[in-house]
């Protein structure tokens, strides 16, 4: 029984990883049908400023603010810069993110070099607790509530604010969004910031979680978000939550049981939604 | 004479590559309600969205207010007094209707109020089913809530685009009688093809053909006009 839990708490805490990388890219795909293949840029970006700011100073905090606000600015800059030119095209889309993505990550290398960096939790998070059996490892546990609170936030948000239901009703009808007087553009670009510097903070807390942050991670993660993505619904802010922890918890069991496979059971998975459920668990058909 | 509040001149426009409308050119005059007539695929609906920047105007001028408005973004337009109801209402399914009102509404004060209870107390279905999601309503409420939407704005003008489409009679005269206590208060550029309600509520038409206008008079001149009736409308 204390085995399952570490593994349910393991696997929830990657699963809220992988919910903040791929939360961005749901709304991404959702409002603005844009394929975002750059979003993994944006997590090492996140991961590399956020832990060179906490090296620097000492503080864990200030790396998590530096990794969002370099995610907000790199947001800025690709949804101006990347993805306004290639509105409503998806292959230029794909082309155009995914060379961006290798420019992104090439770029840390010269930046930061190209060599991996250690990251330890803060001291405030290091270390385990026991509850009964359980073992509690802190940081993980410290991931999980950030991952629920980004969650509860921005279904606060979504829900009960205007610009919240204006994101909403821009996923839905675009046109009428803006016939009713509204800057679709401006909310364009605030969602794709916000979504960037979700995957940003998502880059900053994995590092301390893996231990160790390389440029090729943020390809190797967004995969996973691609997948929870498709799981969940594109669009759907909710089923990428259920899809994440699904993909977390999955691959935590497949990782101890039959290590082999556990990255294949999240291709296993995915594929299972398309076949039986293409629009994903949380979408509504059509 | 009543002064023009808009005015489309020799309008043309394209969707994709295909050329819709080859020229429009009317008046809407304050405070009047005037219908656009003509068959299916004359390019009505077409009419509309160009006037709200939904598409290009590739040639000609359309002037709100005394302002240039051809070249400007859809919520640019919207913000200058322009409440547009479209065809297919435009409704956000999985948003309550009390959640479309919000959307909709640009402001949250007395007068905007005033507007949401004098458009409550029109439709009060939208305020039994004010929680339910936009998506289950029926067509007629549909239909309500969409115009409800246009409306609690103080616009100077509504577009409103075949509002009595798939409805049920019943229902078409509950939302005719609206749109004539609305009248009152707001000029309106009315796309219909039933024509006993655009007879109603009209004042001025325009008939258009082929992506051009052809004809234009008083309502109740068309009325008697069979010839011109049968020959654009197909009603004989």
């Amino acid at each position: 029984m204390d085995l399952i839990s570490t593994l349910v708490i393991n696997g929830l805490a990657t699963g809220m990883l992988i919910f903040l990388l791929a939360a961005g890219l749901t709304l991404i795909f959702g409002l603005m049908s844009v394929l975002n293949f750059a979003h993994g840029g944006l997590f090492i970006w996140g991961a590399y400023t956020g832990v060179w700011s906490y090296q620097l100073s000492g503080s864990f905090i200030i790396g998590i603010i530096v990794a969002i606000v370099t995610g907000l600015l790199l947001g800025l800059i690709t949804e101006k810069l990347i993805i306004r030119p290639v509105y409503g095209n998806h292959i230029q889309q794909i082309l155009i993110t995914l060379g961006f993505m290798l420019v992104l990550q090439e770029f840390i290398k010269v930046v930061f070099g190209p060599n991996q960096i250690a990251v330890s939790p803060p001291a405030f998070l290091q270390g385990s607790f026991y509850v009964g059996d359980v073992i509690f490892i802190k940081y993980r546990l410290f991931i999980i509530i950030l991952g629920l609170l980004v969650y509860f936030v921005s279904m606060f948000i979504l829900k009960r604010t205007r610009i919240g239901l204006i994101v909403r009703a821009g996923v839905m009808n675009k046109e009428m969004v803006q016939s009713l007087g509204i800057n679709i553009r401006l909310v364009f670009m605030l969602v794709f910031m916000v979504g960037a510097a979700l995957a940003a903070l998502s880059g900053m807390l994995h590092a301390p979680y893996s231990g160790v942050i390389y440029a090729e991670m943020g390809l190797e993660f967004s995969i996973l978000a691609f997948i929870v993505v498709v799981i969940g619904g594109m669009g759907s802010f909710s089923g990428s939550l259920f899809a994440a922890i699904l993909v977390g918890i999955a691959q935590a069991f497949m990782a101890y049981y039959v290590p082999a496979l556990s990255l294949a059971v999240n291709m296993l998975l995915m594929t299972v939604v398309l076949i039986f459920r293409p629009q994903g668990l949380f979408k509504a058909k059509g | 004479m009543m002064s023009s509040l808009l005015r489309l001149n020799q309008v043309e426009a394209f969707i994709q590559k295909f050329h819709i409308l080859h020229d429009i050119s009317f008046e809407v005059p304050k405070g009047e309600v005037t219908v656009l007539l003509g068959r299916n695929g004359a390019g009505k609906t077409t009419t509309l969205r160009t006037i709200m920047g939904l598409n290009k105007v590739s040639k000609g001028s359309i002037n709100f207010q005394g302002e240039e408005i051809g070249n400007l973004l859809t919520h640019r337009i919207a913000n200058k007094g322009i409440g547009f109801v479209p065809e297919e209402q435009g409704i956000f399914g999985e948003l309550t209707v009390g959640e479309n009102m919000r959307v909709a509404m640009k402001k949250e004060d007395e007068q905007t109020t005033k507007r949401m209870e004098w458009v409550l107390d029109l439709f009060p279905d939208l305020k039994k089913f004010w929680k339910k999601p936009g998506g289950a309503l029926s067509g007629g409420q549909k239909q309500m809530l969409a115009i409800a939407r246009a409306y609690v704005n103080e616009n100077e003008l509504l577009l409103i685009d075949e509002p009595s489409k798939g409805l049920a009679p019943i229902i078409v005269d509950k939302v005719t009688e609206s749109i004539q206590q609305m009248k009152e208060q707001t000029t309106i550029l009315l796309v219909e093809q039933n024509f006993l309600m655009a007879s109603k509520i009209g004042k001025k038409f325009y008939i258009i053909d082929d992506g051009r206008t052809v004809h234009s008079g008083q309502m109740d001149e068309l009325k008697e006009d069979k010839v011109l009736m049968k020959k654009y409308l197909g009603i004989s």
